[in-house]
C-alpha cells in the first residue's frame, strides 16, 4: 500500500466514525498534526484511530488513563486540537 | 469498466447498512437460514447508532403500571397525528418483545434491585393517555446505542452473517417490472464495482442529517439509501420533517445539552440582549425546544445574529461562578474549548438550532416492505430504521422511539423477507440487460470530468442553503428562494470534478458519490417543505401561525396527509394517513399540547 492509499484509508477511518465529535477531532488532527508526527507517534495514532469512539473519548478527555507512553504523547496533542 | 467485467455475487438477501436496524434484520435472516450479506461503509460497531444515548422505550411496566396502548397514544400525539396508526400500534405492541429479546442477546441493560430492566422517565412518556409521566425508557447507562450495536453484532457473528466492510452501495438494481434484484457496490480497498444479486434487498442506511450545515449527525449520514431509492424511481415520504435541537455549537454542530440553560445559561443576541425575555416572558431561556429554536432563528433573520456573518447567537454562562462550571458542566467546557475555541468561563458559546433526526424516508408498511404510492409492496425491497418511513414518527419523533424503530422494523423486515422467500413471492430473477449502465456512466463521468465543480465547496453550498432556507423555522419567500437555489446546486453536483482518479482507496470519489445522495435528499426536503402550507410537528412556517381555526398552525382539512416526493420532475403527490390501528380504536385528531 503506497503512502497515498495509507493516508486515504486513515482519512476515511478518521472522518467516518460513529460520533460527530470524533469525526471532527480526528479529521482535524489528521490534516493539522499527523504530517509532523514521528514514525512511532504515527503508528500510535493509527492504533488509537482504530479504537471505537467510546473507548477513545475517555482517553482524549483524560477521564481514563493511558498506559502507553507514545500513545500518551499523541493523546496530549489530540487534546489540544481546536476544530475550526 | 464495461458491464461484462462486473463480478456478480449471489445471496438470498443483501442488507445495506450495519447500524441497529441492519444488524437486527441480519440476525433474523441469518438465523432463518438465508445466505445474508451486510454491506457497510464502516465497521458495524462504528455506525451512528452508537450516538443514541437516551434509551429504548417499551411498556414493560417494571417500575410502575404501563401499557402499550398508552405508549401508542404518546407516539401518535408526538407525531402530531401524521404517524400511521397501524404501524404505531405494531411498534408499541412489539416493544416489550424486542427489548426482552435484546436482553437475551446479551444487552447489558441497567437493572432494578430485583434484577429487572430498570426504566426511567423521559420527555413525552405518559401513562393513561397523557395523564402523568411514566418510567418507560430502558437504558444501558448513557451508552445504550453502543451496547445495543455490540449485542447485535455478536449475535450476527454467531449466526454467520457475512459482512462486507468499507463498501459503498451505489445503486439499486431494478428490472422492468420494478422488482428489486440487489445493489451495485464499490469496494473502497480495490475500487472494484460488484453486483450483489439477491432475492431481497434491505436498506438500513440511516439518516441524511448531513444535508444541513449545522447537524449533530456524524459525517457518515449522507442519505445513501434515500439517494439510491430516489434514483431508482421510489418516491421519498414526508421529507419536510426534521427534528432540530436548539443549541448546537455553530459550525461544528456538536450538541450543548439543555442542562446548560438549566444551570443558568442565557441566550444573547448581537445587542447583548437576553432575547428570550421577549418570546417567553416566564420560561425565558428554559422554554420548550421549538420555542427557543424559533426565537433564535427570528433573531438571526432580523439581523441580530452574532459573528462576521451574523449567523449565530450566544449562549452565555460567563456570569456563573467558574467553580460551578467546573463542577457541574465540565464536559460542556471541554466541548466548547475544542469545538468552538472558546472557554465558556471567559466568553459565551456560539450556538444555532441544529439538525438532529430525519422523520421521513423510504415509504414502508409496518412489515418493513417498501411500498408504492398505492400501498402495494415493491417486490424484493425492504427498509428499516431512520432511512425508512413506516410512518411511526410522523411530523415529530417521540424520544427513545428511534432505537425502538430499529429493533421492531429491523426484525419485521427480516421476517417479511423470510416469508416472501419461503412463499415464492420473490425468487432470484436474472439480472436485466444493461443493469449497471447508469451507475457505470456516473462513475465514468466522475473519472473524466474536467473544468467541473469542487466537491467540498458544492457540499457546503448545499448545506448552507438548507440551513438558511429550510431550517427549524420556515418562511414562504425563503423556501421559494431555496428551491431555486438547490436546483442550481444540483447542476453543480452533476459536474463535480475529482483530481484523484486512482482506483484504490479513492476517498475523493466516495465523497463525490455521497454528494450525489445528499442532493436528492436536499431537493426532496426543500420541495416538500415549500409545498406544505401549514405548521405541523417539526415543520413550522411563519405564514401558518397559531389561530383558533388552526391551532399551532396545523390545517387538518388540507394537510392531514403524507407527502411523496418523486425525483423525476421533482414532483409531489400525497397519500392519506392511516388512521385505523390494527386492533384498537382510532386515536382521533386533536390539538397537540404538552
Amino acid at each position: 500500500m503506497d503512502q497515498r492509499e495509507r493516508i486515504n484509508r486513515l482519512r476515511w477511518r478518521c472522518t467516518r466514525r460513529a460520533m460527530l465529535e470524533m469525526d471532527l477531532l480526528l479529521g482535524e488532527f489528521l490534516e493539522q498534526q499527523f504530517p509532523t508526527l514521528t514514525e512511532q507517534q504515527a503508528d500510535a495514532f493509527v492504533v488509537l484511530a482504530d479504537m471505537e469512539d467510546l473507548e477513545l473519548w475517555p482517553l482524549i478527555n483524560g477521564s481514563q488513563e493511558c498506559t502507553d507512553a507514545v500513545q500518551g504523547e499523541v493523546l496530549a496533542l489530540l487534546r489540544n486540537v481546536r476544530v475550526k | 469498466m464495461s458491464k461484462q467485467s462486473i463480478p456478480v455475487r449471489k445471496f438470498d438477501a443483501v442488507i445495506v447498512g450495519a447500524g441497529g436496524s441492519g444488524l437486527r434484520a441480519a440476525i433474523q435472516l441469518s438465523e432463518g437460514g438465508l445466505k445474508t450479506a451486510v454491506l457497510s461503509k464502516v465497521f458495524p460497531t462504528r455506525s451512528h447508532t452508537v450516538a443514541a444515548q437516551g434509551g429504548v422505550s417499551a411498556s414493560l411496566g417494571n417500575s410502575e403500571e404501563d401499557h402499550w396502548h398508552w405508549h401508542m397514544y404518546d407516539t401518535v400525539k408526538g407525531s402530531d397525528w401524521l404517524g400511521d396508526q397501524d404501524a404505531i400500534e405494531y411498534m408499541c405492541r412489539m416493544a416489550p418483545e424486542v427489548v426482552v429479546e435484546l436482553e437475551h442477546f446479551g444487552m447489558p441493560f441497567d437493572r432494578t434491585d430485583e434484577g429487572k430492566i430498570y426504566q426511567r422517565p423521559f420527555g413525552g412518556h405518559m401513562s393513561n393517555f397523557g395523564e402523568k409521566p411514566v418510567r418507560r425508557a430502558c437504558a444501558a447507562a448513557d451508552r445504550t446505542g453502543h451496547a445495543m450495536l455490540h449485542a447485535l453484532y455478536q449475535r450476527n457473528v454467531r449466526a454467520n452473517t457475512q459482512f462486507f466492510v468499507e463498501w459503498m452501495a451505489l445503486d439499486l438494481i431494478r428490472d422492468e417490472a420494478g422488482q428489486v434484484l440487489g445493489v451495485l457496490a464499490l469496494e473502497m480497498e480495490t475500487g472494484e464495482v460488484v453486483a450483489f444479486h439477491a432475492k431481497a434487498t434491505v436498506f438500513a442506511t440511516g439518516g441524511a442529517g448531513r444535508i444541513y450545515y449545522s447537524s449533530t449527525n456524524a459525517f457518515i449520514n449522507t442519505g445513501d439509501g434515500l439517494g439510491m431509492a430516489a434514483r431508482a424511481g421510489i418516491p421519498l415520504e414526508d421529507m419536510e420533517f426534521w427534528q432540530f435541537h436548539p443549541t448546537g455549537v455553530a459550525g461544528a454542530g456538536v450538541l450543548i445539552t439543555e442542562g446548560v440553560r438549566g444551570e443558568g445559561g442565557i441566550l444573547r443576541n448581537s445587542d447583548n440582549e437576553r432575547f428570550m425575555e421577549r418570546y417567553a416572558p416566564n420560561a425565558k431561556d428554559l422554554a420548550s425546544r421549538d420555542v427557543v429554536s424559533r426565537a433564535m432563528v427570528t433573531e438571526i433573520n432580523e439581523g441580530r445574529g452574532c459573528g462576521p456573518n451574523k449567523d449565530f447567537v450566544l449562549l452565555d454562562i460567563t456570569h456563573l461562578d467558574p467553580a460551578t462550571i467546573m463542577k457541574r458542566l465540565p464536559g460542556i467546557r471541554e466541548i466548547s474549548i475544542q469545538f468552538a475555541g472558546i472557554d465558556p468561563i471567559k466568553a459565551p458559546i456560539p450556538v444555532v438550532p441544529t439538525c438532529h433526526y430525519q422523520m421521513g424516508g423510504i415509504p414502508t408498511n409496518y412489515k418493513g416492505q417498501v411500498v408504492s404510492p398505492d400501498g402495494t409492496p415493491v417486490k424484493g425491497f425492504y427498509a428499516a430504521g431512520e432511512v425508512a418511513c413506516a410512518s411511526v414518527h410522523g411530523a415529530n419523533r417521540l424520544g427513545t422511539n428511534s432505537l425502538l424503530d430499529l429493533l421492531v422494523f429491523g426484525k419485521s423486515s427480516g421476517d417479511s423477507v423470510i416469508d416472501d422467500v419461503k412463499s415464492g413471492a420473490i425468487a432470484l430473477k436474472d439480472l436485466p440487460a444493461g443493469y449497471a449502465e447508469r451507475t457505470m456512466a456516473r462513475l465514468d463521468r466522475l473519472n473524466t470530468q474536467t473544468g467541473g465543480s469542487n466537491v467540498n465547496e458544492t457540499r457546503l453550498d448545499l448545506q448552507r442553503t438548507m440551513q438558511k432556507h429550510c431550517g427549524v423555522f420556515r418562511f414562504k419567500d425563503m423556501l421559494l428562494e431555496g428551491v431555486a437555489k438547490i436546483t442550481e446546486i444540483e447542476k453543480a453536483v452533476a459536474k463535480t470534478e475529482i483530481k484523484d482518479k486512482s482506483q484504490v482507496w479513492n476517498t475523493a470519489r466516495v465523497e463525490a458519490l455521497e454528494l450525489d445522495n445528499l442532493i436528492e435528499v436536499a431537493k426532496a426536503t426543500l420541495v416538500s417543505a415549500e409545498a406544505r402550507k401549514e405548521s405541523r410537528g417539526a415543520h413550522v412556517r411563519d405564514d401558518a401561525p397559531d389561530t383558533p381555526e388552526n391551532p399551532n398552525g396545523r390545517d387538518d382539512v388540507l394537510w392531514h396527509k403524507h407527502t411523496l416526493w418523486h425525483r423525476e420532475g421533482s414532483r409531489l403527490s400525497y397519500k392519506p394517513v392511516t388512521m385505523t390501528p390494527l386492533s384498537v380504536e382510532t386515536i382521533a385528531l386533536k390539538t397537540r399540547s404538552y
